[in-house]
């Protein structure tokens, strides 16, 4: 048992990639969607009507998960893991896979976290000013930018890394 | 954590929308007269739809609606301590002097605080006054005694709110939210500069002023009392030197403007909660905005139902929040 381990080893490390962009960015768009839900509710109770452009600003920090779902995909394709066939990986390809997975994970966990704090403050304009929900909507979409960067360099990374 | 209020502060911000702004208090300024005010504010949403077209009840089913909206929020009540104190100690007050005067003035208790009329009348009945809380309890004492030898109704008053502000300023202290201690910081001193101003015009001595000013961080008891000594001037001149240079530019105008202005500073204080997403701080200024706006209500009300003209209402008028 212990041997199989060690001599698939970069295949570990691989897995460990996958399961950190799905998981980190995962739980930083749950995060971000607990806290502008948690901003919805205090407007949809006293006004209801504002239900759809609340829960427009609620999905916002929803991406990040999207993204670190994208990039575990793609990992786990890339490894073989999902075609069947798993790619025979040394324990440095596997680390350079998981490398290429931090990104997405990281920044996912931290953007959602701070796109849920800015849909919040931005319901809060919705709540005041219904016709200003373009702009309102800007606010999260500027943290968006920086997850995107995050998915893009981990897209270009695990399709970098030569299996 | 910083979200824990997040849900409690957008209920707010859509509860803001029905506060009244510097322009419906002009419209309701603007109304013929008295019924047709009230007419006005029943049409806002004033009152309930069993609520008598009558000032008090509407104005006090308000209030009511203030801490009912306040409970359903579900934050802790302590946060409410610097709000409550004024009506709790006025509870106290009021008990002390229908048990040592022995007059029947039932309503003029709060009820909406932690211990209503019945249990304060109770407590001061029995002079159990180690049930109350451990700011209350000496002035309590004191107050009672005061009042019970001497039957000085004003040294009871002095005694109790002091006592108030006092309690006031130590819960701004101990609060670790700014808008509480700003708040409390704010209403300890343009309380300071009101009874300076009120001793300068009934000539008291320094004693009684010290005795009554409470002390707190931007006013100096001892130089604004030493001021009232002094005149009206002094106390101005004190001011300007103060962060409530505003206050003596009002004290010059009139004492309605100088009224206004105590309130108003009050509102400026909150007023930086508008643009706060997290905290309690909105709570709080929207308690502190709806008791504001209810005052300004009750003046405009009672300068209709006195026939006063348009600009002297006006005069009155405070600011609001939003």
């Amino acid at each position: 048992m212990d041997a199989s381990i060690w001599s698939n080893l970069g295949l570990v490390y691989a897995l460990l990639g996958a399961a950190v962009a799905v998981f980190l960015a995962g739980a930083g768009s749950a995060i971000g969607v607990g806290i502008a839900g948690q901003a919805a509710s205090g407007v949809v109770s006293e006004d209801p009507s504002k239900f759809a452009k609340v829960l427009i600003m609620q999905l916002l920090p929803g991406t990040q998960g999207i993204y670190g779902l994208l990039v575990g995909f793609i990992t786990l394709s890339k490894v073989g893991l999902l075609g069947g066939g798993a790619a025979a990986l040394d324990p440095q390809t596997g680390l350079l896979v998981l490398a290429a997975c931090l990104p997405i994970g990281i920044v996912g966990l931290i953007s959602g976290k701070y796109q849920g704090m800015t849909s919040a403050a931005s319901i809060g304009i919705v709540a005041k000013k219904p016709d200003q929900f373009g702009k309102a909507m800007l606010f999260p979409a500027m943290v968006e930018t920086y997850a995107i960067l995050a998915l893009l360099i981990s897209i270009l990374a695990v399709n970098a890394v030569q299996i | 954590m910083s979200e824990l209020y997040t849900y409690a502060v957008a209920r707010i911000r859509a509860l803001e929308v029905a506060l009244f702004s510097n322009a419906t208090i002009d419209q309701l300024i603007a109304c013929s007269d008295y019924e047709q005010c009230l007419q006005f504010l029943s049409e806002k949403g004033w009152g309930d739809s069993d609520t008598p077209l009558e000032a008090e009840a509407m104005l006090g089913r308000e209030e009511e609606k203030i801490w009912e909206v306040v409970k359903d929020l579900h934050v802790e009540m302590d946060k409410f301590d610097v709000l409550s104190y004024p009506k709790l100690f006025h509870n106290l007050k009021a008990a002390i002097k229908e048990v040592c005067t022995e007059e029947k003035n039932r309503h003029i208790f709060y009820d909406d605080v932690s211990i209503p009329g019945d249990v304060m009348l109770e407590i001061v009945r029995e002079k159990e006054f180690g049930k109350l809380p451990a700011n209350m309890q000496n002035a309590a004492a004191e107050a009672y005694e005061a009042l019970l030898h001497t039957r000085d109704g004003q040294l009871c008053d002095v005694i109790i709110d002091r006592a108030a502000l006092d309690a006031v300023y130590a819960a701004g202290k101990e609060a670790k939210d700014p808008i509480i201690r700003d708040y409390a910081e704010s209403t300890v001193a343009v309380a300071d500069i009101k009874i300076a101003v009120r001793s300068q015009k009934t000539a008291k001595s320094l004693d009684f002023m010290t005795r009554a000013m409470a002390d707190c961080d931007t006013v100096s008891v001892t130089a604004l009392a030493k001021a009232a000594l002094n005149g009206m001037d002094s106390i101005r001149e004190y001011l300007m030197g103060t962060a409530y240079a505003e206050g003596a530019e009002a004290l010059a105008e009139s004492p309605s403007a100088f009224e206004r202005w105590c309130d108003n500073r009050i509102i400026q204080t909150i007023t930086p909660q508008k643009y706060n997403a997290f905290t309690i701080g909105p709570v709080i200024a929207y308690v502190i905005a709806r008791q504001n706006e209810i005052k300004t209500v009750r003046i405009i009300l009672s300068g209709k139902l006195n026939d006063l003209p348009e600009d002297s209402i006006r005069e009155r008028v405070r600011e609001m929040y939003v």
